[in-house]
């Protein structure tokens, strides 16, 4: 197929791996920091392409995994509230929140639908206007901009049943938090699809304050091949620095129309990351012009205790401190099909990945 | 077990094999249903018979490449092909819902005559029920069908013959019935010309026994896709299976679809595709006469039975790299980005 068979040759992705072998006269870490990239790397099966010499790390960028279980809980109690309908992506449905999940809920009752965009979700508004509708919205820089419209949407339109629950959060403020902790690591494959949007600009500090390279990537085997050559060419020369290798989609500065939209709808709040806590700055929510659109101003329901499992280390496997395969309920109690963690359930969590294409 | 059923429970993957042993199996407990094969093997005065039932919902009912009738026959007799079984009648069962226009239902049932004619097998009982409007989603069909076995293939369905060396085929394409019933709900505002592989695999299936010995074990990837096949056979013969990535054929427009989803062609359902398990020396004549017919065109030799990694399936990736094959869990999930 075009535009994808020439990203997985077989002969050119082993040359790649046997040129990395050669220039690497250490040992060097990096970072994937986005869930797409997890999930790539398994399911091309890249680390047994690798030289012993490149070890991989598992970042924070997976939305569903990072957000908290209170976020899960706040929806639940959404969905319970009469003439509420629930609108969200197929990936939060079955993460467990402190005692069910929307899957759950959904089978005893609750009015909840999965949707593929926010356009859906205003659809569904407009076609029931006798209730409320609900958009979980969850994601980083990539899916921000989209919130953002439906937003300016509903709101030039005068809708009035239809609103958003933030779980929007930016990847810098945990970027640098991960080097702040001290989590050892020589350079980040940085996030492709949140860096269309932002542009470069947001790495540019972590060369000169970290010493890390940072290597923007894309998504198929050779754009993550290709990306790791050059993070090894950066550290073996002692010059980090920010580069793009995915090229076809990312320039310095970004997709500005959607910066702009962002900056229009959205304003940083202090925000709750899932084995880094509070970080600063790190959240979006809805500005107070579109106080009305927002679910958390507009709509009470207790979500009760928050329940965390024991034992579940998905904050450490965030931070790159740990494996899923050092975790002992990897496998055993949380699989798939039953997930303890959120990394577990997510498509895009390091642990599913893990599970579904590298557990041996 | 949970507390309530969940779409998940109806994938063909992990948590339907779970509610299966957990309900079903508890309390039917009878030494034929154990085996869950595809049809159920039963000997009647030194006559062998094979028997199986399939219930049919799909949104929309109808879609490219097929509706629900088509599929209602199609799935019944290619349970019973997959078997070794050669098919012969058919019951179909209708349950309706209320309002539902006459035209449909004649187009569905002249569709289910048709497939049953070039299937060449009788549809010869049956039962009708209408439901208040709300009750039931247009209409769900539940045919069951019974074929005769020859001794010769009663292994067939179990896979008690494989050995390590063997070679694993699939008929075509994968992905594409899946791909074709999402497109029809027309939820993603762009529509694409992928169609339904439905198709009854009688005719191919019983070229293949007829002319080649060494076919060891058949089996449909319907629900769950071909990974649920092969993790399956792995797990139940206890040898290990090799497949390379790509030798699998999947068409661009399904490729395309599931990229952009973030699906996995191996996990989504296909309704004319056998995988085959044949010995060595027989398999690439077996795979001769697959592409001979109109529906083995694409047929290709996909993997391996080995005796590494027991119970596991493991691929070759395009790449170059290696990653295992796991049983898809529930429904598969549109991703966030």
């Amino acid at each position: 197929m075009k535009y994808m068979d020439e990203y997985r040759d077989h002969e050119r992705v082993l040359r790649i791996a046997g040129e990395i072998g050669k220039i690497s006269a250490r040992k060097w870490a990096f970072m994937e920091v986005c869930g797409g990239h997890t999930m790539a790397i398994q399911k091309f099966g890249i680390p047994s392409l690798l030289p012993e010499s490149i070890r991989l790390l598992s970042g924070p960028g997976c939305p569903v995994c990072v957000s908290s279980r209170r976020y899960i809980d706040q929806a639940v109690a959404y969905s319970r509230i009469n003439g509420v309908i629930i609108a969200t992506f197929g990936d939060l449905i079955r993460v467990p929140g402190s005692f069910t999940t929307l899957e759950k809920e959904k089978a005893a009752g609750a009015d909840i639908h999965i949707v593929y965009s926010i356009l859906d979700a205003l659809k569904i508004a407009r076609e029931h206007r006798d209730k409320q509708v609900v958009f979980l919205a969850i994601g980083f820089e990539t899916t921000a901009p989209g919130t953002a419209a439906g937003i300016l949407n509903a709101y030039h339109e005068g809708l009035t049943n239809f609103m958003v629950y933030s779980s929007h959060k930016i990847m810098p403020p945990a970027m640098a938090a991960l080097v702040e902790e001290g989590v050892r690591i020589d350079g980040y494959i940085a996030p492709g699809h949140v860096s269309t949007i932002t542009g470069t600009s947001i790495y540019r500090h972590l060369p000169g304050r970290y010493g890390l390279g940072c290597v923007v990537s894309g998504f198929e085997p050779l754009d993550i091949m290709q990306s790791l050559l050059m993070l090894v060419k950066q550290m073996e020369s002692g010059k980090p620095r920010v580069e793009i290798q995915y090229r076809r989609a990312v320039t310095e500065e970004g997709n500005m129309k959607a910066k702009a939209l962002m900056e229009e709808v959205f304003e940083t709040r202090d925000d709750w990351w899932r084995g880094l806590g509070v970080l600063p700055d790190s959240g979006l929510a809805p500005r107070e012009k579109y106080r009305y659109l927002n679910a958390e101003v507009m709509l009470v329901a207790d979500p009760g205790p928050v329940r965390e499992d024991h034992g579940c280390i998905c904050g450490e496997i965030l931070r790159g401190i740990k494996e899923p395969r050092d975790c002992r309920l990897f496998g055993s109690v949380c699989t798939p099909v039953n997930p303890v963690g959120a990394c577990m359930v997510s498509n895009e969590g390091a642990c599913h990945a893990y599970y579904r294409y590298n557990r041996s | 077990m949970e507390k309530y059923i969940l779409l998940g429970h109806g994938s063909g993957g992990l948590m339907t094999r779970q509610l299966i042993v957990d309900i079903f199996l508890r309390h039917f407990g009878d030494d034929t249903l154990q085996k869950l094969t595809d049809s159920a093997v039963i000997s009647m005065n030194s006559h062998r018979l094979a028997f199986t039932t399939d219930a049919f919902v799909v949104k929309p009912i109808f879609f490219p490449g097929g509706d629900i009738g088509k599929l209602a026959v199609a799935g019944t007799v290619n349970d019973l092909a997959v078997s070794g079984a050669t098919p012969l009648y058919l019951s179909a069962a209708f349950v309706i819902e209320e309002g539902l226009p006459v035209e449909d239902l004649e187009t569905v049932v002249r569709s289910m005559a048709q497939e049953a004619r070039k299937a060449g097998v009788r549809i010869v009982c049956g039962d009708t029920k209408v439901v208040d409007r709300g009750n039931a989603d247009k209409m769900f069909i539940t045919t069951a069908g019974v074929g005769t076995l020859e001794e010769r293939f009663t292994d067939i369905g179990t896979g008690t013959g494989i050995r390590p060396g063997d070679r694993i085929m699939i008929s075509g394409s994968v992905g594409d019935h899946g791909m074709a019933v999402m497109m029809a709900r027309e939820l993603l505002g762009f529509s694409s010309e992928v169609k339904s592989d439905c198709a009854s695999l009688n005719h191919l299936i019983g070229k293949c026994l007829d002319r080649h010995p060494g076919i060891r074990f058949m089996r449909d990837p319907t629900r769950g896709g071909l990974a649920a096949v092969l993790c399956e056979l792995a797990e139940m013969t206890g040898f290990g299976i090799e497949i390379d990535e790509p030798a699998i054929p999947v068409h661009d427009p399904v490729r395309g679809l599931c990229e952009l989803l973030g699906f996995d062609p191996l996990y989504v359902a296909n309704e004319g595709k056998v995988v085959m398990v044949a010995d060595q020396t027989n398999a690439d004549r077996i795979l001769s006469t697959m592409r001979s017919d109109a529906l083995g065109k694409e047929a290709s030799v996909i993997g391996r039975i080995v005796d590494h990694h027991p119970g596991q399936t493991w691929m070759n990736t395009g790449p170059g790299g290696k990653r295992i094959v796991d049983m898809p869990a529930g429904e598969q999930l549109p991703r966030i980005c």
